[in-house]
């Protein structure tokens, strides 16, 4: 177990290094640089710029420099914002982007099991087909067109009462949370249903539940025990990329609904080519993906006994 | 699913009241879990604000939106609009601009000019947030620490005016040697390169700010960094700010003019561009103001709000590209391309949006002259759009540059929705009258940037933004040493006129050099006009006062007020 710990964690050392040497070139090759304003500058000020932020040596020094500082935990100044370093940036926006990522994916996973175990259970009746023409909206309307109907609808509907029952837009209360947070999580929990629907009804048909039936178990005990259970496997499997893309791909929801959150930065940072932001939010995304895809696996072994780690 | 699928009711019947089970389980997990989010939610937003709504009669708030995060707050560094707009009500130079858009007063009570000289006598009951008073030096360490190379600030040129600043700021002479001295604590002297007719609306710049230099050199590095690494002198002062979520103003005791500020707070609770959103959080009655783009102008009519535009100074052109070899140096070509389209075209059938005005000169409407405005005294030259006479252009341009047929020319622009259909917008008048092929190289701003200054393009959509009240912040644009003339084009005539419109004081005589120079760009049609920006705005009925403008604050609250039913 320790020996297979380290052997993934080793992997996910070298993943990490990996994208951000991928980013980090990449970046710099773009036309551009995150100095040029609409204003043209002298050289004299651009050399001043330029020597504050260390352009002014060759790019492999740069990319030195970098990786010296990132294994420090230094991830440098931000260049739109320039009073900030990127690590602030980072520990002030991310908490904010779990926060509402954690509710998204909560609503997300018990919604996609029961809607799953439901449509499973009213296969081919009109619960089914409702449910399932439903997911299939889900899964094909982007989040953006969500977000917008979504507060419009908030909107018509605080006029039609005449009290703010819900924000339209802000942070800092749960009452702000739960429209972004739904439809944050609307895409992965039409996903989720469709693969928990499948999952079930390929178990309910299995030989396990048939011998349980057939030597008398209480139908409850089978319905928890041999088919929830087994069905979740797939969809645990899929969780841990949906909650690093749910707390990434946050960029439109955070902008609608204005929520102070990392997606923001993440996306902005590319627009303005903010070099320190890029790589910090970059590298701290992946390392954050190959985390919560080691997490799963571990997950894994413990629910279902079958599965062995080494 | 070949195989049958066993089923029988009890079976079934006992999984639902499972289920049910399950999900009431999964309802109680949720409450729970929400109940933890909330407490995360409060620790990482702050006080967002302990009022609800757009106004409150009652404590003189206000909520409004900022466009971004303020990306920099350090006066002497910052560059952005929205920065701008902040600093406007928390921070005041010597002089500023008032509500009707006139330089006036701010911590100076009096000044005077003399050729190169110009003393600012520093009014006795300036103070900053903290108390202490306002003092010259704290001019003179701000200008010199703007002109610091180590300080890598964009503005320094704006300080240029002044004696010896452009070498102190390349490093060629030590700061010491800059012309801006505190002879005591109440009077700033400062020696000028060459007597200039416009220093008044630079020092209004926030350049030009004041900075206290024993709190600059406490914070570390982190000056403006956050609320509380910053001292204020403006009407308002930052009491909260929490990164990407809200900005909170309030009323500074300290402000020499208690007069001024009728609001108590100025909440920024929403920190958002999306205009579907601001739009509604105005419908919610959750802000003050919100810009409307072309859309949203029928509901705004039908329900009646108090809508208003205003001009934000910008101009937008076509510029083309004068370096050698390029096509578009041939002036045939250019006048084919002008008398080709249309900017009122352009502006009333294509891009629909409310308050823009169509360009004909590189100097905006609303620019002062003399007495009048710019463009009333010296009206711009005009060639009305005319399809034959274009083709006859190209044919002779086609023979001058030996082409057999009309050539394939790139034009760069930005990728933001209005670039995108004004770039079309051309590609498809030249293809129409012409029978030119345009190809649109659309590209991020930064990229946009990167491939003018190397020249990579035959036109680029651009556009050109006011520093300070005066024509000269455009009419320098095209002489040969400016860098932002990003085309390269030379003329000596127009660098002449460009010299007198810096360096003399007699103010016919520069307004009628910045008219020819109107003259000149029209003549050797340098640009096409495209459009001056406008933003079209609705406002609470409550609140009046708010002041829109080109130079300063973008929008002022500072002058603002509540009214109330009573009234």
């Amino acid at each position: 177990m320790a020996a297979y710990l380290f052997k993934r964690l080793l992997q996910g050392v070298i993943t990490v290094w990996f994208i951000a040497t991928a980013t980090f070139f990449a970046m710099h090759n773009v036309p551009g640089d995150p100095l040029s304003d609409q204003r043209a500058v002298s050289p004299a000020i651009r050399a001043n710029l330029e020597a504050r932020y260390g352009l002014d040596r060759p790019v492999h020094e740069q990319y030195l420099i970098y990786m010296g500082n990132m294994l420090k935990g230094d991830f440098g100044i931000s260049f739109t914002q320039q009073n900030r370093e990127v690590n602030d940036i980072i520990r002030e926006h991310f908490p904010v982007s779990a926060t509402l990522g954690i509710l998204a994916i909560t609503f997300a996973a018990l919604g996609g099991i029961l809607w799953g175990a439901l449509t499973a259970l009213y296969r081919n009746r009109l619960p089914d087909t409702v449910i399932m023409l439903l997911v299939i909206l889900g899964i094909s309307v982007p989040s953006f067109v969500f977000a917008a109907l979504g507060q419009l609808a908030l909107v018509n509907l605080n006029a039609f009462t005449g009290v703010s029952l819900l924000p339209v837009a802000g942070w800092g209360s749960i009452s702000h949370m739960l429209l972004p947070a739904l439809v944050l999580g609307l895409g992965t929990m039409a996903y989720l249903t469709r693969l928990m629907r499948s999952s079930m009804l390929e178990i309910i048909n299995s030989d396990y539940v048939r011998t349980a039936r057939a030597k008398g178990l209480p139908p409850a005990r089978i319905f928890a025990r041999h088919q929830l259970r087994n069905a979740i496997l797939p969809v645990i499997t899929v969780l841990g990329p949906a909650i690093a893309a749910i707390t990434t791909g946050g960029f439109v929801v955070e902008l609608v609904f204005a929520i102070p959150g990392l997606g923001r930065y993440f996306v902005q940072a590319v627009q303005q080519l903010d070099y320190t932001v890029i790589m910090g939010t970059t590298v701290f995304y992946g390392a954050f993906l190959v985390f919560m895809v080691i997490l799963v696996d571990l997950l894994y072994s413990w629910i279902d006994p079958r599965v062995r780690l080494q | 699913m070949s195989k049958p699928v066993v089923s029988d009711d009890n079976f079934d019947r006992a999984a639902r009241r499972q289920l049910i089970l399950y999900a009431m389980g999964a309802l109680a997990f949720l409450l729970v879990l929400m109940l933890g989010l909330s407490q995360a939610a409060r620790l990482t937003s702050g006080a967002v604000g302990t009022f609800n709504g757009a106004v409150d009669a009652d404590s003189k708030a206000i909520t409004i939106y900022l466009r971004d995060e303020p990306p920099l707050l350090d006066s002497m560094r910052s560059t952005d609009v929205v920065s701008g707009t902040v600093l406007g009500h928390v921070s005041e130079g010597l002089l500023r601009y008032d509500e009707r858009g006139e330089i006036t007063h701010g911590v100076a009570d009096h000044w005077q000019q003399d050729g190169t000289l110009v003393s600012f006598h520093i009014r006795d009951n300036a103070r900053w947030s903290n108390g202490e008073p306002i003092t010259a030096h704290d001019f003179e360490f701000a200008w010199k620490t703007a002109l610091d190379p180590a300080t890598g600030s964009q503005y320094a040129f704006i300080l240029y005016v002044i004696k010896n600043a452009k070498a102190a700021n390349q490093g060629q002479l030590p700061l010491s040697e800059v012309g801006v001295t505190a002879v005591d604590d109440h009077t700033l002297l400062v020696e000028l390169e060459t007597p200039i007719a416009y220093f008044d609306k630079l020092v209004a710049f926030p350049t030009y700010a004041p900075v206290q230099e024993a709190f600059y050199q406490r914070s570390n590095g982190r000056y403006a960094a956050d609320a509380d690494q910053m001292l204020y002198n403006g009407p308002f002062m930052i009491t909260s700010w929490v990164h990407g979520a809200s900005l909170r103003m309030e009323k500074n005791p300290y402000y020499w003019d208690a007069q001024r500020a009728r609001l108590n707070v100025i909440n920024a609770a929403y920190i958002t561009s999306d205009s579907n959103t601001l739009l509604n959080l105005f419908k919610d009655g959750q802000i003050v103001v919100a810009d409307l783009t072309a859309e949203m102008l029928e509901e705004a009519m039908q329900r009646r709000w108090q809508l208003d535009r205003f001009m934000d100074g910008s101009v937008f052109f076509m510029d083309f590209n004068f370096r050698e070899g390029r096509l578009t140096r041939n002036r045939n070509l250019r006048m084919a391309m002008h008398l080709a389209q249309d900017s009122a075209e352009l502006v009333n059938r294509v891009i629909k949006l409310p308050a823009y005005l169509p360009a004909y000169s590189l100097f905006p409407v609303w620019l002062d002259g003399i007495e009048k405005k710019f463009r009333e005294e010296y009206p711009a030259p005009r060639y009305p759009r005319n399809i034959p006479l274009a083709r006859e252009y190209l044919t002779r341009a086609m023979t001058e540059l030996g082409l057999e047929r009309p050539p394939r020319l790139v034009m760069l622009s930005s990728d933001t929705p209005v670039a995108r259909i004004q770039a079309e917008y051309y590609q498809e008048v030249f293809r129409e009258v012409l029978g030119m092929e345009v190809l649109i190289d659309a590209q991020i701003f930064q990229q946009r940037l990167a491939k003018m200054s190397a020249g990579d393009f035959d036109m680029v959509l651009a556009g050109w933004g006011p520093d300070y009240n005066d024509p000269l912040t455009f009419a320098d644009l095209y002489a040969s040493w400016n860098l932002n003339n990003r085309g390269r084009y030379q003329n000596p005539a127009l660098d002449e006129l460009v010299r007198v419109g810096q360096s003399s004081l007699d103010p016919r005589e520069r307004m009628d050099a910045f008219g020819q120079i109107q003259r000149i760009l029209h003549e050797d049609v340098v640009q096409i006009g495209n459009y001056e920006r406008g933003i079209v705005y609705a406002t609470h009925p409550q609140l009046k006062g708010v002041v829109h403008r080109v130079f300063g604050a973008e929008i002022d609250y500072s002058y603002a007020w509540i009214e109330t039913e009573g009234e």
